[in-house]
């Protein structure tokens, strides 16, 4: 959605625009206050604020400076200051595991492609029959759709590995890939459910008058008008699966098939505890997209928490 | 506004419209199949397992309340339960009262409310990494980051944090309220919905800023704040990585850190005890269901609904 050659000011104009609105009430005016104290008092939240901002970045920024310094400063430099940059520890960490980081980060991608069409295209199929469609026992399946979102994994994650192991999906990536093309992720489909639930349904009226049936309703009215919607869903998947240890951590077995996070521990294991500034180096590779991610859809995550209070 | 409150407003009235059953399940059927064999399937499956002994080896073997029982002997099973309760039960109040104490900071009309937004944002979308989790393991090492900047300051012999049974569980904690972020963008959009013209009256009528906050925002904010409680207490209870991470898969020092869910873990797929991981599951959704209960019932002497 967001061109990567705008400004990051435009970006966070956007953001204010899409979070804001126009006809949302403007925030709280320091009515009774004069010009004086209300000064010091602004400089004060600012100090308070900026100290705050910088305590929670601080250790984010350190790890990228120390990722780019010799191991032995790692554990002799605590502050900002960066001399004699050097990319050794990039170099060594991309090779320090049996195969080289690219395959953990292509296999990242496999599964965080799969993932987002899976939820992409599922989560939107259920969200139209929730928020369109009427049929026999809707209300029943919405409660039970809403309840899954707060089921805790490890309930089922026992009897999920053994069905898996049983067809060979084991050490395969279809474990991580193939529940998210049935819709499992249910706070999307509400989410999705939400927004379509604010379409006007004139719209659905008109299409059907012109001849379209439901799939023309969906997939001609719906889906281009969901962007937003299917933008904030894409975004989340990314970062979540990209993230997520507990499911590779089960599922996968065998090196070749290691998602990221997964070779970051088997690193931290090894050899990590001898060479920070390569495992840092490599923590940063690995972080990197989500801090992308978070740069340019930051109006779709906000949004996208802010309307449904998910993560 | 929620999951939550979407669950209450089922009860509603519904409007008539064409019944098309057909369609209807044809644009669900993913999630349906979903649901039988991804969710309630393996949920029955695990209440099963829990009343068998299974190695994935042989067939299940069933053994009644064997697993339960021995639940009620299984020290560290306790001590996990202690441990993330001691997790959830300082952790999500202080990330919250963090969260809301930025969001009304941040209301106030402050100049580059996006640029704190995003700062305060960024680390909740990373929490759960890997990576921060053995960024966490270096800051608070015997010689990391944080004991650099104590014996900087003098301070002759700081703990070993993460190696320290005394502190370990400390860290991750402060690793959960580093992720305030997503709880209080939450806030800042309810903080939003409270019309100004509120404060505008109370300013008139001379109420000072603190009293404007227990007597409009707190009270105004609270079914927000509650879901917030009802979100967090669910999700802290999972936690895992960072746990995982930290104690190398362990749990220690001395199980300081051996939250409910890496016991589990260790218990079914380090030993594969799958009859009993799947026991200890069950009694984490028992858990959960009697604080979000809890929850619920609390909700109705502090939140106020407008309507």
């Amino acid at each position: 959605m967001t061109n990567p050659t705008q400004q990051p000011s435009d970006i966070v104009a956007a953001n204010e625009v899409a979070l804001h609105g126009v006809d949302e009430p403007p925030t709280q005016p320091d009515v009774a206050e004069s010009a004086g104290p209300s000064r010091i008092r602004s400089v004060v939240k600012h100090i308070l604020l900026v100290a705050a901002a910088l305590l929670m970045i601080y250790p984010l920024l350190w790890m990228l400076v120390s990722s780019f310094r010799p191991t032995a400063f790692i554990f002799r430099e605590p502050g900002l200051w960066l001399t004699d940059p050097t990319l050794d520890n990039y170099a060594q960490g991309w090779f320090a595991l049996q195969h080289p980081f690219s395959q953990y980060l292509l296999n990242s991608i496999i599964v965080v492609l799969g993932a987002i069409l899976g939820n992409v295209v599922s989560c939107s199929l259920a969200a139209y029959a929730f928020a369109r469609l009427k049929f026999k026992f809707k209300n029943v399946f919405f409660a039970i759709m809403l309840m899954t979102i707060m089921l805790p994994i490890h309930v089922i994650i026992v009897p999920q590995y053994i069905m898996f192991s049983q067809i060979g999906w084991v050490n395969t990536f279809l474990p991580l890939i193939v529940p998210k093309l049935l819709a499992t992720d249910a706070f999307f489909v509400f989410l999705m459910v939400q927004f379509i639930r604010g379409l006007p349904k004139e719209l659905d009226e008109a299409a059907r008058i012109d001849g379209c049936g439901h799939w023309g309703i969906f997939s001609r009215v719906i889906m281009p008008l969901m962007v937003p919607a299917i933008a904030t869903t894409t975004i989340f998947t990314f970062i979540w699966t990209w993230n997520d240890f507990f499911s590779s951590l089960i599922f996968l077995t065998s090196p070749d098939k290691f998602t990221v996070p997964l070779a970051l521990r088997a690193f931290m294991d090894s050899t990590g505890m001898s060479n920070w500034g390569a495992m840092f180096a490599m923590s940063i590779v690995s972080l990197v997209p989500v801090f992308l991610a978070f740069l340019f859809g930051q109006r779709f995550l906000i949004r996208g928490i802010a309307t449904t209070g998910i993560k | 506004m929620s999951a939550l409150s979407e669950l209450g407003k089922l009860k509603g009235g519904r409007r008539e419209e064409a019944t098309d059953n057909a369609a209807g399940y044809l644009f669900l059927a993913p999630w349906l199949i979903g649901l039988a064999f991804i969710t309630v399937g393996p949920m029955l499956a695990s209440l099963y397992l829990a009343f068998t002994d299974y190695s994935l080896l042989q067939p299940p073997d069933w053994v009644g309340l064997e697993n339960f029982e021995r639940m009620l002997g299984d020290r560290r099973l306790h001590n996990s339960i202690l441990v993330t309760f001691t997790y959830v039960l300082i952790g999500t109040p202080l990330q919250l009262a963090l969260a809301l104490g930025i969001a009304v900071l941040l209301n106030q009309g402050m100049k580059g409310l996006p640029f704190y937004r995003s700062v305060f944002y960024l680390p909740s979308l990373m929490g759960s990494s890997v990576a921060i989790a053995i960024l966490w393991r270096q800051i608070f090492g015997t010689s990391g980051l944080v004991n650099q900047f104590l014996t900087f300051l003098g301070v002759p012999s700081p703990p070993g944090w993460i190696a320290d049974p005394d502190y370990a569980l400390g860290t991750l904690v402060l690793l959960h309220i580093w992720t305030f972020g997503s709880p209080m963008i939450i806030f800042l959009a309810g903080l939003r919905q409270i019309p100004t013209m509120y404060y505008e009256a109370a300013s008139v009528d001379g109420a000072s800023k603190w009293t404007q906050f227990w007597t409009i925002t707190m009270p105004l904010l609270s079914p927000i704040i509650f879901f917030n409680v009802v979100l967090q207490v669910i999700n802290s209870f999972q936690s895992f990585t960072q746990a995982f991470i930290v104690s190398g898969g362990t749990g220690g020092p001395s199980d300081s850190t051996l939250f409910f869910t890496l016991y589990l873990y260790q218990r079914g797929f380090g030993q594969f005890q799958m009859g009993y991981a799947s026991a200890i599951a069950w009694l984490l959704v028992v858990i959960i269901a009697i604080f979000t209960a809890i929850n619920f019932i609390a909700s109705k002497y502090w939140v106020f609904y407008d309507d």
